[in-house]
């Protein structure tokens, strides 16, 4: 939670760039030409009410409507430094999932160990070697805060943890193969305030490495991990501006209006 | 629950008066003696022999190709109407009687492709006979892995080849032996179509011994050679006039359901065992 000055005096790098995306759940145009902009090593939040298109929105940068048929996407997501529209047609999803990674909204951990989840992104990488996936395994569940939790009980089933842990070790499973961003979709969602408030936390921490774009319904969630916010309404974004700023004097009526609960 | 008890008391009836039948006869000598004209003498060494390499055949054609079916329908094929017209075939597979499975093994497998009156045969029939029950038990093992799993391990950067590789097969095998064991109790005691495919009544050696003392050492030629199995010999037996060998038959049925039951209980226990490692 950094002043809104700081923001005004770094340079902010572009991470990924949305240009006039829109996106059709067969004949339902579900985002109406939304263009945006994450920065780089920043947390941007997306809010906005119950089918607003927000996890629409996040689910285009890693491709995941391909998984779906009938779904369909129009104009381009740039992804920064080397320029990639993430969907043109000669794109592999899966080239684009291995540098997007994605925390769900219920933790969903696999059905096997600690260890072999936060594996799991390597071994489909075909790193073959146990002692550098070993060493990632570590790094990635130190990252994620998880590491002292669960250093003891790396080969026992994951669903033994707690909810928070489960979601912890989600965000350790996506960190172990470095991503250059990571989507959250409501990842606090499911969880207790104190699970909640260790997965902020580590997102304020996250974002010295990786740039973070999150969907949250929760506007305090947004206020407290969010460098910038992007406010959707009907699959279109309506004000988009440093956090900060946004909360505290929106451009818009309508943002001014959801934000200070006078609506949705 | 009426209606439950009613059949288990019928089953438990009949099998109670089976066993008073036929326990008597039940030593080492039965399982190790071939048919014989003297009831006292006669074993069911072909036949279950026999059974054992058809339920052997049958499981290396039927859990392959129905798992492979399961998997395809559920994780690969698009939603349009061919996948629709193959689901709506698969259904009434699983319904038409045994005896038409057999009409068919006997003019396809046996005439048309010369392959006789074999253990071959009678697997490759009972295989396209449980195929509907292996792919309806792949296809609803599969349906009840929650979808934030194929999307977990999709987000990851994994193809479909290796979600279905790591995910789906580990997360629905308990479903899915399940029903193979079913399946495979199933065709244990189907006599129709094996008769109609030829099996011999009465035979008195078994199939040529599938390891060999001289290179290459394994041989394929018992797939070739002809065979009894578990329920034609007790119909045999039963339709003989002498008491003696209603007897074996009874015998030969308690066996049976024994086998049968046992393959269930293994299929439960699988289930149990496997299950437990896995929560969503």
């Amino acid at each position: 939670m950094s002043a809104p000055e700081t923001h005004m005096m770094e340079v902010l790098a572009t991470k990924a760039e949305a240009r006039s995306l829109s996106f059709y759940y067969g004949d339902f145009r579900a985002l109406q030409g939304i263009s945006m902009t994450v920065h780089e090593r920043k947390v941007t939040a997306l809010i906005g009410p119950s089918g607003c298109g927000k996890s629409t929105f996040l689910r285009c940068f890693n491709r995941m409507h391909d998984l779906y048929p009938g779904n369909r996407y129009e104009g381009e997501i740039l992804l920064q430094p080397d320029n990639t529209n993430l969907l043109a047609p000669g794109v592999d999803p899966i080239e684009v999932r291995m540098r997007i990674g994605m925390v769900f909204q219920k933790p969903n951990p696999f059905p096997k160990t600690v260890f072999e989840n936060v594996a799991y992104g390597l071994r489909v990488r075909g790193e073959g070697s146990r002692r550098r996936i070993e060493e990632k395994v570590e790094q990635a569940l130190q990252d994620a805060a998880l590491w002292e939790e669960v250093k003891d009980r790396l080969h026992q089933p994951a669903y033994n943890l707690s909810g928070g842990q489960q979601q912890r070790l989600c965000i350790a499973r996506a960190l172990a193969t470095d991503p250059e961003l990571l989507l959250f979709d409501e990842p606090t969602s499911a969880l207790d305030p104190i699970a909640t408030a260790s997965i902020e936390e580590l997102m304020h921490d996250l974002k010295e490495r990786v740039t973070i774009l999150i969907v949250t319904h929760n506007m305090q969630q947004a206020a407290r991990v969010s460098d910038f916010t992007a406010y959707m309404y009907l699959g279109d974004l309506i004000e988009f501006g440093v956090t900060d700023e946004l909360f505290i004097k929106p451009k818009m009526k309508q943002t001014e209006d959801y934000i200070t609960g006078r609506f949705g | 629950m009426v209606a439950l008890m009613i059949g288990v008391l019928t089953f438990a009836a009949l099998f109670v008066d089976m066993a008073i039948d036929g326990v008597g006869r039940l030593s080492w000598d039965f399982f190790t003696n071939y048919p014989s004209r003297r009831a006292g003498q006669a074993g069911i060494l072909s036949a279950w022999v026999g059974s054992t390499l058809v339920m052997l055949t049958t499981a290396f054609f039927a859990v392959p190709l129905g798992v492979g079916a399961g998997v395809y329908l559920e994780e690969y094929a698009a939603k349009n109407w061919v996948t629709d017209l193959i689901e709506i075939n698969i259904t009434n597979l699983a319904g038409v009687p045994s005896i038409v499975y057999g009409l068919l093994a006997l003019g396809l497998f046996v005439y048309q492709f010369g392959l006789g009156q074999s253990i071959l045969s009678a697997g490759l029939t009972l295989a396209l006979l449980i195929l509907p029950v292996v792919i309806v038990a792949t296809r609803e093992a599969i349906r009840s892995i929650p979808q934030v799993i194929r999307e977990g391990s999709y987000a990851l950067g994994a193809t479909q080849w290796q979600t279905v590789r790591y995910h789906i097969l580990p997360y629905s095998s308990a479903g899915i032996l399940t029903g193979i064991i079913i399946g495979m109790a199933r065709a244990i005691g189907e006599t129709a179509p094996i008769i109609t495919i030829g099996a011999l009544t009465f035979i008195a050696f078994l199939p040529p011994a599938p390891v060999k003392a001289e290179p290459p050492f394994i041989s394929f030629e018992w797939l070739l050679s002809p065979f009894s199995v578990m329920p034609i010999q007790m119909f045999n037996w039963t339709s003989r006039p002498e008491a003696a060998f209603h007897a074996n038959a009874a015998a030969a049925g308690f066996v049976l359901v024994l086998m049968t039951l046992a393959m269930n209980g293994l299929a439960i226990w699988l289930r149990y065992r496997l299950r437990r490692n896995i929560k969503w």
